[in-house]
């Protein structure tokens, strides 16, 4: 029975970075990997859809504006399956990365299915290994289907992320079923491969969780290079054939018929609770199937066991996760981190135009009646957009009327994902819109455009 | 390495305290959190709390001492440990100026030394807590100085003069709602002030400078509501003109004879009816009184409010100070949100208050912040007298004892209870007329005690 101080069920995000922080602080670590280090962000998740999406730009680059640009390339021919395996090579050096850090770190890898046993044990295989300080669990999350519609995850027809990350070609006709982040990349990276896409949402506008503004925005651009949207709709009838899907959508009260190729499920994931041995080891789950945690400590129900990333509950993100276990190990270790900010999580989705958001929407500072002010700022008159010709979308900060705190901020275009982290860095500071005006900001740039809009908020916009 | 035990600044206005009492002696095991001594300040006995876990190695000073804020008074480390340094050097250290705001030197510490120039403690005083278990061999690029702080307890240099660390978002907050950061304890990185270290802090406005009130008049950041109105130019002449008259609060005095029988008649049958009922809890004259005053207040917000040099802050709520005699002087314990309570509560809180501001066991945030004041010497036989105004509030009612006496009803002569008030009104606030108005409101509803609750 190997002994270490903390051990780490699972090697994503959440837990490799736990898993560093806390051999930084001294601890002896063992991180416990049922299949490649990096888990779903790096081998199937952010970070091989991002390499995609950046092909897809690419294309949709030489296709829509090169000849404006001056460069003139004949017909553009794409091919999915090279792009897929150029991004299989950046996710697989990305997940012997994680390996470097890990041996750098004098961490060990356990390689198996872990088990939680009582009294902060772990047994992977028949070894059982005990942590003397600290289990965290980081088992993550995976792709579920819509079985109560007939639209179970087949592999072939009906596919989840983890089968388009892996496809040869581009299918001819796809519906991307719910448009969120990872359905809207999807149906960006199909779109620009030559894929007829139908993004299709349940709730009222695609990318729900964002702004009304972005969605509307993003919904135009979509539109624009003929990806079909469906939002408000219920898919009523699935007939899944051997090559073909057959949808019955509601919408707007008409019915539709459409007939795909494929079908990609992107409504949602599963967190990994079952088979592990948690309920036993007294940790327990909450009414949406999260673990239970206390929420500054992160500790579950059982004593010295720790939940963090996708398991520990929303939001389901890398970044989220990764702050989660830094904090887990400094705690560990007996420090007082900082009390995570879950209401200063950036969120991001990287298609074209991409979309970034922190802090509320509009509509929530309306249903919480705060007194706002909103500053806007398009990139059509932003000067590095027009350079780039990428002058899609705008920069919307909230404003607290009193107090000028920056309530939220909302990007629409090109480098979104970039640029909002000043406003991230601002609302973690506690500046006000007054502080991003004040800082001086290098023109031409994309960030003029948030400077721009800081100054819109209280009324002194500058280039409009 | 040891860690300092400095005198803190228990209250906002403390400059020294008084060291009552070493509640853990030499070679005690303290645990951060433990009270270490009991410290008399300026209003009250408070707890001197140990910031860092280990060995009491010295008590500096002995018990009885006054010595002036950020004063070594103790050292706490690891049993043997080589202190001579720490001892020795806190002479020199206190006579040189605050200089640069420096490193926390406890993270749990409601007060932080600052680093300071001279000082005999060169080595980065490391932050010795709970923390300081943690290794800090394996801190990447580690220096020889101690574990990453990062602690959320980890507070404010709050030396006067010294920077003060804050958000600009908290910075904006306090200055709106009258706080001083620099009595504020901030949880942000390198102990900075943030939104969530305003919550529930006592407001503190400064004021007019001369302060002299107790603590200068502090009010809850809860209860922030209140509206600022500029002064008008016609304001500011009255106020300037008026200033220049009298001192720096124009103040006059406005006298009432109030009859008392109906509150008389009340009383009794209301702390009869109590102890037929087997309660011990008695209402008081002043009780009804301060629930009267707040209930004129509700009516007449004018005279509900600060002075504020640039504007005259309008409370919302209302705060009632009532002034209580201590051995060697008085204080003024709040009940807050006086008109919202009842006559019970009222009479409850106000002898709680009363009880321990005479052994000196109220915190500041309980005798700060009120936004009108309440004097009582009827007890004393005094018929009538002027109060002087607690600043930043603009008024204060100074209550005489209540005497029969004759007096004509309805043109026959018959002996009444009589009670007289006089109100200290601030000039540059309250007009004659507001003032006026306010005092008959008050006379009709101790006349008519129904209409407290009406």
């Amino acid at each position: 029975m190997a002994s270490f101080d903390l051990i780490v069920l699972g090697g994503g995000p959440a837990g490799y970075v736990c898993a560093i922080r806390a051999a930084q602080l001294g601890l002896s670590t063992a991180v416990v990997e049922r299949e490649k280090l990096g888990g779903v962000c790096v081998n199937i998740g952010c970070i091989p859809t991002k390499a995609l999406l950046q092909s897809a730009y690419v294309a949709n680059l030489l296709a829509h504006d090169a000849k404006d640009l001056g460069i003139e390339t004949g017909p553009v021919k794409t091919d999915y399956g090279v792009a897929m395996r150029r991004s299989r090579k950046v996710a697989e050096q990305n997940s012997k990365g994680v390996e470097f850090l890990m041996k750098k770190h004098k961490i060990t890898v356990i390689k198996g299915e872990g088990t939680l046993l009582p009294g902060r044990k772990v047994k992977v295989g028949n070894d059982v290994h005990e942590a003397k300080k600290a289990v965290v669990i980081a088992t993550g999350s995976r792709v579920k289907g819509i079985p109560q519609i007939g639209l179970e995850i087949n592999k072939t027809t009906v596919i989840s992320s983890d089968e388009a990350l892996f496809l040869e070609k581009a299918p001819a006709t796809m519906a991307v079923i719910g448009a969120g982040a990872v359905g809207c990349e999807f149906a960006d990276v199909f779109n620009a491969f030559g894929t007829k896409v139908t993004l299709i949402e349940a709730l009222p506008r695609i990318l729900p969780l964002e702004d009304a503004e972005s969605s509307d925005a993003l919904a135009k651009a979509f539109r624009k290079r003929k990806i079909d949207i469906f939002a408000g709709a219920k898919v009523t009838k699935a007939d899944v054939g051997k090559d073909r899907v057959v949808l019955t959508l509601e919408a707007g009260g008409k019915t539709e018929t459409i007939e795909v190729e494929k079908v990609l499920m992107a409504a949602g994931r599963a967190v990994n609770t079952e088979n592990m041995g948690f309920k036993e080891a007294g940790v327990q789950l909450t009414d949406r199937g999260f673990v239970r945690v206390k929420p500054e400590t992160l500790e579950t129900t059982a004593a010295g066991v720790y939940c963090i990333g996708d398991v520990a509950g929303p939001p389901m993100l890398a970044h989220k996760g990764s702050r989660e276990g830094v904090n887990v190990a400094e705690l560990v270790a007996g420090q007082h981190p900082h009390p995570i900010r879950y209401d200063n999580v950036p969120s991001v989705t990287y298609c074209h135009p991409e979309v970034a958001s922190i802090g509320l929407t509009e509509d929530q500072c309306k249903e919480r009646k705060l007194d706002y002010q909103v500053g806007r700022f398009p990139f059509s008159a932003n000067g590095r957009a027009r350079t780039s010709g990428e002058t899609d979308g705008f920069v919307k900060i909230i404003r607290d009327k009193k107090y000028g705190e920056i309530l939220g901020a909302h990007i629409v275009g090109s480098h979104a994902s970039e640029i909002i982290h000043e406003l991230v860095v601002a609302r973690e500071n506690e500046y006000t819109v007054e502080e991003v005006d004040l800082a001086i900001h290098a023109h031409p740039t994309l960030s003029e455009a948030i400077a721009e809009a800081a100054l819109d908020s209280m009324g002194k916009v500058i280039h409009i | 390495m040891a860690t300092k035990i400095l005198m803190e600044a228990l209250s906002p206005t403390m400059e020294e305290g008084r060291l009552v009492e070493w509640k853990k002696q030499e070679g005690d095991t303290v645990a951060a959190g433990d009270v270490l001594a009991e410290v008399e300040t300026d209003k009250a006995v408070m707890d001197l709390v140990a910031r860092a876990a280990g060995t009491l190695l010295k008590q500096v000073i002995p018990a009885g001492t006054t010595v002036p804020v950020t004063q070594l008074v103790g050292v706490i480390g690891k049993p043997g440990e080589d202190i001579a340094a720490i001892i020795g050097g806190n002479g020199q250290a206190r006579a040189s100026a605050p200089a640069a705001p420096a490193a926390p030197a406890a993270p749990a510490a409601k007060r932080v030394e600052p680093k300071l120039a001279g000082d005999a403690d060169v080595v980065p005083a490391p932050p010795a807590s709970a923390v300081t278990e943690s290794s800090s061999k394996s801190i990447p690029g580690g220096l020889t100085k101690g574990p990453e702080t990062a602690a959320p307890l980890a507070t404010t240099a709050a030396e006067p003069g010294a920077r003060i660390k804050a958000s600009p978002l908290a910075r904006r907050i306090a200055s709106e709602r009258g706080l001083d950061l620099g009595s504020i304890h901030g949880s942000g990185p390198e102990g900075r002030i943030i939104i969530r270290d305003l919550e529930g802090v006592a407001a503190q406005a400064s004021g007019p400078a001369s302060g002299g009130g107790p603590a200068g008049g502090q009010v809850p950041a809860a209860l922030s509501g209140f509206t600022d109105v500029p002064l008008t130019q016609i304001r500011k002449t009255i106020a300037k003109r008026l200033a220049a008259s009298i001192g720096p609060i124009p103040t006059f005095y406005l006298t009432t004879e109030v009859d008392m029988e109906r509150v008389w008649e009340a009383r009794s049958a209301l702390n009869e009816a109590s102890a037929a009922g087997g309660s011990k809890a008695k209402v008081s004259f002043n009780d009804i009184v301060i629930k009267a005053t707040a209930t004129a207040l509700r009516q007449h917000p004018a005279c509900n409010a600060w002075w504020q040099d640039d504007r005259i802050r309008y409370w919302n709520e209302i705060h009632v100070s009532m002034a209580v005699a201590v051995e060697d002087g008085l204080i003024t314990p709040v009940i807050r949100n006086t008109d919202r309570k009842t006559l019970r509560q009222i009479s409850a809180e106000s002898q709680d208050m009363a009880a321990r501001a005479r052994e000196r066991r109220l915190r500041p945030e309980e005798y700060t912040g009120g936004t009108f004041s309440v004097s009582n010497l009827g007890m004393f036989d005094i018929d009538q007298f002027t109060a002087v105004i607690n600043p930043p509030e603009a008024g204060i009612l100074a209550v005489g004892s209540i005497v029969e006496k004759p007096v004509i009803v309805n043109g026959a002569v018959v002996s009444r209870r009589r009670m007289r008030l006089t109100m200290s009104c601030d000039h540059r606030v309250i007009d004659g007329a507001t003032g006026a108005a306010f005092l008959r409101t008050l006379k009709m509803l101790l006349e008519n005690p129904l209409a407290m609750v009406w």
